[in-house]
């Protein structure tokens, strides 16, 4: 198959697709998941193509959308869940969190919870509550659970395969703003490996680490900078916030001596806490600069007309790059 | 009527004294053998229990779940599964388990502290303890799910699960998610609730306003309320509903009317908020001396056999005590064992510097601990 020009949402809905295709025990269960093709049409046509029994329209319960893969992983299956929005995954957090993360550790490794929750996180759609929250750091601080967040439809494309592929339960994350972006997307291509961070954009000034709906704002502000004579800005996606691979951070720390780490979640022990706390065990004598955080303000999401304001953006992001040249 | 009366919807078969009783919709034939191999199941478990409550009370366990009073509900629903049928716990289960045929002593390591379940669920069809009170029944409902999708209903070769739980489950959400997900995709799913009137402190009353098995009309599938005392009864219904569900009619809720003899845990302190004369009444209604009477007045066994049941259940306690004390502490490093089934170099790292960090004792000649 050569390569095609897809959204991210499409990406995701081919990736899908292929899973369902080569593997009889997937299943994909959710909240209008079905006849619907899910509030974000990323499982458009999936239903009507793999029926009813492994495409499940489910009942409204998050926690028993979680609870029941659990019970169908433990009989063989791979349920890929769909949480309908962020702000909606809460109900099953504890299903999530002392349930699946534990099941592997708890039973000495007899039982396996081969679980996708995919989730659309982020905000920036002009959404009402609950709908733009970045839940990532719960998760990441569970330990049993893998997190994941593609940023562009070649890795959604590629992350939801080997998301699936994998025996270990992870809650994967959608930027669902980017959701309808378009890149090409090569079906028979060698696929990165899922938990590893990548460095999109060379430079030699600072380095700037997003995930997810960030990382577009990270070209974006790489660009800027660049075309303006500024500074050369190195960009590493995350990609996995849990395991994190920072080994290119610090490679990348090391060469320009600054970082900026930058994600819409609150910055308050957010992952770029944990990533500032690394990097500074790590490349201390490298550092030209404090590591810095730009995130969203330590408040709850606001509402819509004020979200511009909260969510970083290329200019805080670029303030942010001046500032570590103030030490 | 209070919620808390068992009722005339009660279903019984062998009344407290000991009288075998005819109900219209359940019928039990079994032969003399199989009578004393009931009576013989329940004297082992409670034998079990009370060995374990020792071991606690002697330090050697920190805590313990005890079923007393509920052996009945246990052996009558334990026993009515077929080999395939799965069961999923909550963390009093222990003669459940052994009709699983699980080694009741790795049952007790949960609560020595050594593991956090050693049995595997996928040889015994017993999945391991859940302490999250009510989280167990959606994994049974999406289990029970699994089985329709395998094609192992309504067939010879069916499969059908049975999720335990207790009257304060039934106010949690998970608890009423399952019944929907069960009601609505027909699972072939029994949702044993065993009554025993008491969530560690808090009486029935707390948690209901109507008899727990009328719940399930409202939910889409019958519920009944069986004698959970009542071993013959226990095991009528249950078979009858493990049936329903093999023949893909959907789920049942059985009530399972009995009571906790015991505390809650061995950490519990019953005299707070139940008095004593509720505790001696109950006492009357004691699942294994109806059986013991029953067996007595039908001539089915001797004062050899009786003797001979006592002498196993010794020697159970023997054995269990034994391999309880012999039960070794974890290495350090199994803190970090089977976190992730992929592995995780992460993990392997913090393992090798935790190792490094105890050599250091070792070498100084300290512990430490």
């Amino acid at each position: 198959m050569p390569a095609e020009t897809l959204t991210l949402a499409k990406a995701l809905n081919t990736g899908l697709r292929t899973a369902l295709e080569r593997d009889p025990k997937v299943l994909v269960m959710g909240e209008d998941v079905g006849k619907l093709g899910g509030v974000f049409r990323v499982t458009d046509g999936l239903q009507k193509d793999f029926g009813e029994d492994r495409v499940i329209d489910t009942p409204l319960g998050e926690s028993a959308i979680i609870g029941t893969a659990i019970g169908l992983a433990l009989r063989g299956y791979r349920p890929v869940c769909e949480i309908q929005f962020d702000g909606f995954v809460y109900p099953a957090y504890d299903q999530i969190v002392s349930q699946l993360a534990k099941m592997h550790y708890r039973s000495q490794g007899r039982l396996r919870m081969p679980i996708v929750v995919r989730i659309p996180f982020g905000g920036g759609i002009g959404a009402v509550e609950h709908h733009s929250e970045s839940p990532e750091a719960y998760f990441a601080h569970t330990a049993g659970l893998k997190v994941v967040a593609c940023s562009n439809p070649a890795d959604a494309h590629w992350m939801i395969r080997q998301a699936i592929a994998s025996d270990d339960p992870i809650v994967f994350l959608e930027p669902k703003r980017r959701y309808w972006e378009k890149a090409p997307v090569d079906p028979d291509a060698e696929p990165y490996p899922l938990f590893a961070s990548r460095v999109l954009r060379e430079g030699t000034d600072c380095t700037v680490v997003a995930y997810g709906p960030m990382v577009r704002t990270a070209l974006d502000a790489a660009t800027a900078s660049a075309n303006e004579g500024g500074r050369s800005l190195e960009v590493v996606d995350l990609r996995s916030l849990s395991p994190l691979d920072l080994g290119p951070v610090f490679a990348s720390v090391r060469k320009t001596g600054r970082l900026v780490v930058v994600h819409e979640a609150p910055g308050n022990l957010g992952l770029g806490s944990e990533v500032a706390a690394r990097v500074q065990e790590e490349c201390f004598y490298s550092l030209e600069s404090p590591v810095l955080r730009v995130g969203g303000f330590d408040t709850p999401y606001p509402p819509a007309r004020l979200e511009e304001e909260y969510l970083p953006d290329l200019d805080r992001l670029l303030d942010a790059v001046d500032r570590t040249y103030a030490y | 009527m209070s919620v808390a009366d068992p009722g005339p919807e009660l279903i019984q078969l062998l009344t407290p004294e000991g009288e075998r009783v005819d109900h219209p919709d359940y019928s039990l034939e079994l032969t003399d053998g199989e009578y004393r191999d009931l009576y013989r199941d329940l004297v082992l478990v409670r034998r079990i229990d009370l060995e374990a409550t020792a071991l606690q009370r002697q330090g050697e366990l920190g805590i313990w779940a005890s079923l007393l009073g509920q052996e009945a509900a246990q052996i009558g629903s334990g026993r009515a599964m077929a080999p395939q049928d799965m069961a999923f716990p909550t963390y009093r289960e222990h003669a459940v388990g052994y009709c699983k045929g699980v080694d009741p002593l790795k049952m007790l390591g949960l609560f020595r502290g050594v593991d956090q379940g050693s049995w595997d669920p996928r040889e015994s069809n017993f999945h391991l303890y859940t302490i999250v009170i009510g989280a167990q029944c959606l994994h049974a409902t999406g289990y029970a799910m699994g089985i329709q999708k395998d094609g192992k209903v309504g067939g010879d070769d069916g499969e059908a699960v049975i999720a335990y739980f207790g009257d304060g489950a039934t106010s949690q959400g998970d608890v009423n998610e399952a019944f929907i997900w069960a009601s609505v995709f027909e699972a072939p799913v029994v949702f044993f609730c065993q009554n025993n009137q008491y969530a560690i402190s808090e009486p029935l009353e707390r948690q209901t306003r109507v008899p727990l098995y009328r719940r399930a009309a409202g939910f889409g599938f019958p519920g009944v309320r069986v004698d959970g005392n009542d071993v013959l009864a226990t095991l009528a219904v249950t078979r009858a509903a493990l049936d329903r569900a093999r023949q893909g009619e959907g789920p049942t809720l059985v009530e399972a009317y009995t009571y906790r003899m015991g505390a809650h845990t061995t950490s519990d302190d019953p005299t707070r908020y139940r008095i004593a004369s509720e505790v001696e009444a109950w006492k009357l209604k004691d699942p294994i001396e109806r059986v013991r009477s029953f067996l007595h007045k039908q001539q089915l066994v001797d004062e050899a056999f009786l003797a001979e049941v006592e002498a196993e259940a010794d020697a159970l306690a023997a054995r269990l005590r034994a391999g309880c004390l012999a039960m070794p502490d974890p290495a350090p490093s199994a803190i970090f064992d089977h976190v992730y089934a992929d592995g995780s170099p992460e993990l392997d790292a913090q393992r090798e510097s935790f190792a490094r960090y105890l050599s250091r004792f070792e070498e100084a000649g300290t512990d430490a601990r």
